[in-house]
């Protein structure tokens, strides 16, 4: 087992178990994640390395509840979430995980502002309440100017900060980010993973974070390997 | 209410495309409107007929006249409360293509029989007091440009080639689909001026029943007081009269249906086509929804609400069009009297406009809600 606790005494937020997915392709049985067990805790910066095809967006897509485990378990918080039905498991999503993509993907019809309030709109908040979150969001990640731009008017660093905004705009669990710098030059990437720690420092954040870059995984608190499904530190 | 933004960024995404297809809606419930609007034209007849009226025409055509003696021997049949005459008159006012019904009428006894249409006493009067007096429906009054006191002259009747009238009064209608297009003149003046062999003639005989008095019995006794004569009569219902007028322009209402059914379904291709596309592009768009947390039910409402959205815009513009088409009056010049928007038109305009926006955009709101979120984000 993989035990990650950069705080040590701390209990862990997220525990996995025996977690294995596979995949169909033809008649052949792929097995992209073998027994997987692994602790985080709270306010950990992990890092996930790993060749290609490795399984590590498949991990982070586990534990963030966008898919389920062949066998083996996910608990987030004491709640087991690969149990969960898919309409939960979408609930679950709204209120524990922030996610940031490589390309970002924000609606690109929408303002800063909007595409921050994007998970504000699934809660039972107030206008004003929500105005309130978005803008401590955006203030956080740099970006209070750039409320009414359009993605399309950001640069590539800002949109991912719009990205992290939207992500922790309504104080999720953890946050998940699939390669956050791998679309960004290096002045750009350094802003965004002084952003992550800064979350993770400051604010108590645990993030788990892929990426194929070493210098950003060197930012983590932990990196750990996956080769061919099996993970190592 | 929260999600509004969303939904109008999305439908700004393409706004050219977006106007394009509010517009075909626009287009097609405006025809659709149309459609309904022209089918209760041909229906007006048979809306304004009064249910306890007979129509009593010559049993061989509506075109032979009938005696003017018959009046007394039809108020002798049990049943009959009042009757009253009319001929059809046929001059050309000013140009030929100014088509409007004029009758002479039987002036002491036709406002009996027709009390739908409303005449201010003293007008009635003044027409009653004058042989070359006539009386002009407000839609034709206001037409010409008519008022009470001005003189009509009307030529080329099969009656004579030249005929002058006073206007006397203008009459108006109690219900909103009554015919306001037509021109009364005192029926004794026609036959003094009239050729020799149409004297003593009218066009046809309305009879009205007296309440509880049964329609068919009275129809068949008023036939049979004139059976074996010279004048046979032929009598039916105003309105079994004015729906075998219509019948005899054909199935008004099956054309009806085939043309608007091709219409909204063209409409349901186009619209539907342009929601895939619509919902195609923003694949991406849609999972990281679905990501961040909207469940199949929001997206499945999301993308619908769009095909609604538009189809409301759309529609309400091709209802307000069909409004301000109808409220120019009969664009035929006389061929529908009672020209107007029904409000079951509207109802229906509305309801078939909502209906084929979220059909159009049910089978895109699937896809978007059956969208698997690892598999689209992979495609990223």
């Amino acid at each position: 087992m993989v035990h990650v606790g950069a705080n040590g005494d701390s209990k862990s937020i997220i525990q996995v178990r025996r977690l294995a997915k596979n995949y169909l392709r033809g008649n052949e049985e792929l097995h992209v994640l073998q027994g997987i067990d692994l602790d985080i805790d709270q306010g950990d910066f992990v890092a996930f390395m790993g060749p290609s095809g490795s399984g590590k967006t498949t991990l982070l897509n586990l534990i963030g509840g966008l898919d389920v485990p062949s066998s083996g378990s996910v608990t987030v918080a004491g709640e087991q979430i690969s149990s969960l039905s898919r309409a939960k498991l979408t609930g679950w999503r709204a209120r524990h995980v922030g996610f940031v993509f490589q390309m970002y993907n924000l609606l690109p019809v929408l303002s800063a502002f909007r595409n921050v309030e994007l998970p504000l709109l699934l809660t039972h908040l107030s206008k004003a309440e929500r105005r309130k979150h978005v803008e401590t969001a955006l203030a956080l990640v740099g970006l209070a100017d750039f409320a009414t731009r359009k993605p399309r008017e950001l640069s590539g660093g800002q949109q991912q900060r719009v990205a992290i905004a939207r992500a922790i705009v309504a104080d999720s669990t953890f946050l998940l980010c699939d390669e956050p710098t791998g679309d960004l030059d290096r002045q750009s990437a350094d802003g965004i993973l002084d952003l992550l720690q800064e979350l993770v420092a400051q604010h108590g954040k645990t993030v788990l974070m892929v990426t194929h870059d070493p210098r950003a995984a060197e930012r983590a608190h932990a990196t750990l390997h996956l080769d061919k499904g099996v993970l190592s530190t | 209410m929260k999600f509004w933004p969303l939904l109008f960024a999305n439908l700004g995404r393409r706004k050219l495309r977006t106007a394009l297809t509010a517009g075909s809606f626009a287009v097609a419930i405006f025809l659709f409107c149309l459609l309904l609007a022209i089918r209760a034209g041909f229906q007006q007849g048979v809306e304004a007929a009064g249910a306890d009226r007979l129509l009593v025409i010559n049993k061989f055509s509506f075109i032979q006249p009938l005696p003017v003696a018959h009046r007394d021997r039809i108020l002798q049949v049990p049943g009959v409360e009042e009757a009253t005459f009319a001929s059809w008159f046929g001059g050309i006012y000013q140009d030929p293509k100014n088509m409007f019904p004029q009758f002479a009428i039987d002036h002491r006894t036709y406002r009996d029989v027709f009390s739908e249409f409303l005449v201010p006493e003293a007008e009635w009067q003044a027409f009653a007091a004058d042989k070359m007096g006539a009386i002009a429906g407000e839609g034709i009054a206001r037409r010409f440009g008519w008022k009470v006191g001005d003189r009509i002259p009307i030529k080329d009747s099969p009656y004579g080639s030249y005929f002058e009238f006073n206007l006397r009064g203008i009459y108006t209608g109690a219900r909103p689909h009554d015919d306001l297009t037509q021109f009364w003149f005192r029926w004794d003046y026609l036959d003094e001026k009239g050729p020799v062999e149409m004297k003593g003639r009218v066009g046809w005989y309305t009879a009205r029943v007296k309440p509880g008095a049964a329609m068919a019995v009275v129809a068949r006794d008023i036939d049979a007081r004139f059976a074996n004569s010279a004048f046979e009569t032929r009598t039916q219902s105003e309105q079994a009269w004015m729906a075998s007028w219509l019948e005899q322009m054909g199935n008004i209402e099956l054309l009806m249906l085939v043309i608007g059914s091709v219409v909204l379904f063209t409409l349901l291709l186009v619209t539907g086509n342009t929601m895939a596309m619509s919902v195609r592009e923003r694949t991406s768009e849609l999972a990281v929804l679905k990501t961040i947390g909207f469940g199949d039910g929001a997206v499945l409402v999301l993308v619908l609400a769009e095909g609604a959205l538009i189809a409301a815009v759309g529609g309400g513009a091709g209802i307000l069009l069909a409004k301000l088409f109808t409220l120019g009056g009969d664009p035929t010049g006389g061929f529908f009297p009672a020209f107007r928007l029904p409000g079951s038109a509207v109802v229906a305009g509305a309801g078939i406009a909502l209906a084929v926006g979220l059909l159009a955009g049910l089978i895109p709101a699937l896809t978007a809600m059956r969208l698997h979120v690892v598999q689209a984000l992979r495609r990223l």
